[in-house]
């Protein structure tokens, strides 16, 4: 009897201490998975998860071979048509070197792989020593500023013997350069590969036909690279000096390769060696180099950059993300560009036995779907701006793109 | 003790499964706290209209909703600033149906409504009494300092499908104790029937009055909401269709920092909308910078057919 009541005494109590002990490591864990993993040595634990997560998508975005990194996918955003920018990636194929480091693996270079280069056809992180887990190739040469110009030679040379065929133009960057890939490929888009070309920010001296700023980033051609390398194969280039933009400039030069104007219709320059700010708001010096350097005009203010900017420098980690942000994901719905150039010739013909039904039917005898409305008041510009549509529209045939600035084909997508 | 021991272990074992039960029960119901960053309960959200739901109407009931869509601007100046005066004018202000600036005091080379005040309460109710008297035929309202960047497409889309014969109070929802109130500084929204409501409640001095309270001074966000909720009317959040913020308080380069530092695996993605309308603490030159960046820089060949155009203002260069 006296066992009975002592063992169910000690039954309640260990009921008790139960359902205190559990309800108190609930709590504890709660507040432990509500905390964000940035206290102590819970850092290094979260760090390898988020690396192991990190890889783990880039799976998706990526094949490596070697330390090369082939785009999987051209990027796609939620609700957007891309059709076009999908055409040009198959028809404009990039290969895109990023000149890095060891040291700038991870304060710089991992921020061009997050953003940016997603958009190319082929990326290889140029660098002095092989890692195979970002991954970089390794050039075999040192760290430093006298080394830029071996570090170009070596990887444009890897460039062309390993993926000669997997691109049609080939783009150096540097860690710190911001690369709009998509409007690389429109300024490339009326240019065959096959001739000796080469893009970038055109600066005068030193060279006849001027070269092209390295930190803007600069483009060639198949056949320019074919001639730069050629040109040391033959010796008729040699390391000259570590100045890598000059020295390339005067290679390509004396191979023949042309410096080309890459500014758009309006004469806007696309790639920029400063970042957006300084060119958009900042007065430069009379007395400040860049006037004495830049082949073309300088124009300060809001024409100094095409709407269909190439590239900037001098990027931060911070500002990386945020040209991302501005270029691929923040816009002003249903705002109609100032500027909205033709499609590129070569593509005409192209996306024309490929075009979807809807575009070019505007005209169906009724209102245009679209509207349009002013700012400032523009009440009159609701009639006016829609009319083009209904007159134009029904005028075209099946399958014909007109090149027309009028045009507002957003419009008719609101039936399709 | 044996049998007590094992009476006791019994015992545990049974009052751990009660509890953890419990547990589970309890964590069907809603009391359970999301991120730390979102506790206030947002009982309203306005959400900008789906693709479907605008092209379900018909063309004519879009041209409707697209006249109706103007947006009157009253933006707030301190002559000690002027810089944030013109570049406001320069740049975001030209995207309003007509942007009227409001100002403490008069000065040189300052077109701004004077308001001769310098109690910030006070301010907000005459600038908000003289939009409404000057409204014309334009129906929603934009409430923003200078120092804040706002891109007006974005609120027009948002508030599209709307009636502003209707109250509405939108922008960055905040709770203070119980009073649900729009944060000034990422910008108000208010509808034509509200910002009505709230001039007529502006003359009872016992519900609304102009100097605030006499005990305690309450900040004029806060003694807007007061106001507005005596008229029924009260904050709503707008967000987008993923629930991201549309009213921001910082600036982009300051969100991105952010969403770097919390290590998000995708930084853009986690930082913010796509279809943002608001944000704040930018330098007049970084808001040039943002006009470039919101109306001209883009990838080529990418295009969204969005149901309603926009035309860019007349006479301007930078958007």
């Amino acid at each position: 009897m006296k066992g009975l009541s002592g063992s169910r005494c000690c039954f309640y109590m260990g009921f008790l201490v139960g359902t205190l002990s559990l309800y108190f490591l609930r709590q504890v864990w709660f507040d432990m998975s509500m905390e964000p993993a940035v206290l102590g040595e819970g850092q290094d634990s979260s760090v390898a998860a988020l690396s192991k997560e990190r890889q783990a998508s880039d799976s998706n975005i990526w094949r490596m071979e070697g330390a090369t990194l082939i785009n999987l996918n051209h990027p796609h955003h939620t609700g957007e048509d891309s059709h076009v920018a999908d055409e040009l990636y198959r028809k404009v194929r990039i290969l895109c070197w990023v000149m890095t480091g060891p040291s700038n693996l991870q304060t710089k270079a991992r921020h061009v792989k997050a953003t940016w280069s997603r958009h190319c056809n082929v990326v290889v992180f140029m660098s002095s020593i092989d890692d195979p887990d970002f991954p970089t190739v390794g050039l075999g040469t040192g760290e430093g500023r006298d080394q830029l110009y071996w570090k170009t030679i070596r990887a444009f040379h890897y460039a062309l013997e390993h993926h000669g065929n997997d691109a049609d133009w080939f783009l150096k960057a540097d860690d710190d350069t911001f690369v709009v890939v998509d409007n690389l490929r429109w300024v490339l888009s009326n240019h065959t590969p096959e001739e000796p070309l080469y893009f970038g920010k055109r600066f005068k001296p030193y060279a006849k036909q001027g070269y092209m700023s390295g930190g803007a980033g600069y483009v060639l051609s198949k056949e320019a690279l074919r001639r730069f390398v050629e040109g040391f194969k033959t010796k008729v280039c040699t390391h000259t000096t570590s100045v890598e933009d000059l020295a390339l400039g005067q290679c390509l030069e004396k191979m023949g390769v042309l410096a080309m104007d890459s500014r758009d219709t309006l004469q806007r320059e696309t790639f920029h060696p400063f970042v957006p700010e300084h060119h958009l708001t900042g007065k430069f010096s009379k007395s400040f180099w860049y006037w004495s350097y830049c082949y073309y005009p300088i124009v300060e203010g809001p024409r100094c950059c095409s709407d269909l900017a190439v590239s900037f420098h001098y990027v931060d980690p911070e500002l990386m993300y945020t040209l991302e942000y501005w270029t691929y994901h923040l816009r002003a719905y249903g705002y109609r560009y100032r500027y909205r150039p033709p499609l590129p010739q070569g593509l005409v013909e192209r996306l024309a036995q490929t075009e979807r039904p809807t575009v070019g039917t505007a005209g169906r005898g009724r209102t245009p779907a679209g509207i349009t409305v002013g700012g400032d008041g523009d009440q009159s510009k609701a009639e006016s701006g829609a009319k083009p549509l209904s007159d134009k529209g029904g005028k075209e045939t099946l399958g014909k793109i007109p090149i027309d600035n009028n045009r507002t084909e957003v419009t008719q997508e609101r039936h399709g | 003790m044996l049998s007590e021991g094992s009476s006791f272990m019994k015992g545990i074992a049974l009052g751990g499964t009660f509890c953890l039960l419990l547990s589970l029960l309890g964590s069907f119901t809603p009391g359970m706290q999301s991120s730390p960053e979102d506790h206030h309960h947002h009982h309203h959200h306005i959400k900008a209209p789906t693709k479907d739901e605008l092209q379900s109407l018909s063309d004519s009931q879009m041209v409707e909703l697209s006249q109706r869509v103007r947006v009157y601007c009253v933006i707030m100046v301190q002559p000690s600033v002027l810089v944030y005066w013109s570049t406001a004018k320069d740049t975001w202000g030209k995207h309003c149906d007509n942007a009227v600036f409001y100002s403490s005091e008069s000065a040189k080379a300052l077109e701004a409504v004077d308001l001769n005040e310098q109690d910030e309460w006070a301010k907000l109710r005459k600038a908000l009494k003289h939009a409404y008297d000057n409204a014309g035929d334009l129906r929603w309202f934009f409430v923003a300092r200078s120092t804040t960047f706002a891109i007006i497409e974005n609120l027009k889309y948002l508030v599209l499908a709307k009636d502003p014969n209707e109250p509405f109070y939108i922008g960055h929802a905040m709770k203070s104790g119980e009073l649900e109130y729009v944060e000034y500084q990422s910008g108000i929204v208010l509808s034509y029937e509200a910002l009505k409501r709230l001039v007529n409640v502006f003359k009872d001095e016992d519900k609304c009055p102009e100097r605030g309270r006499a005990l305690w001074k309450l900040s004029e966000e806060k003694q807007l909401a007061i106001c507005l909720k005596y008229t029924g009317v009260f904050a709503e959040n707008g967000e987008d269709i993923q629930g991201k913020r549309l009213f921001n308080s910082k600036s982009v380069g300051s969100l991105i920092q952010d969403s770097m530092d919390k290590k998000n695996l995708d930084v853009v993605e986690g930082c913010c909308s796509d279809l943002a309308i608001t944000f704040s603490g930018m330098s007049p030159n970084q808001m040039q910078v943002m006009m470039f960046g919101v109306y001209r820089l883009r990838p080529y060949g990418h295009n969204f057919h969005d149901s309603l155009i926009f035309l860019p203002p007349e006479g301007s260069d930078n958007d």
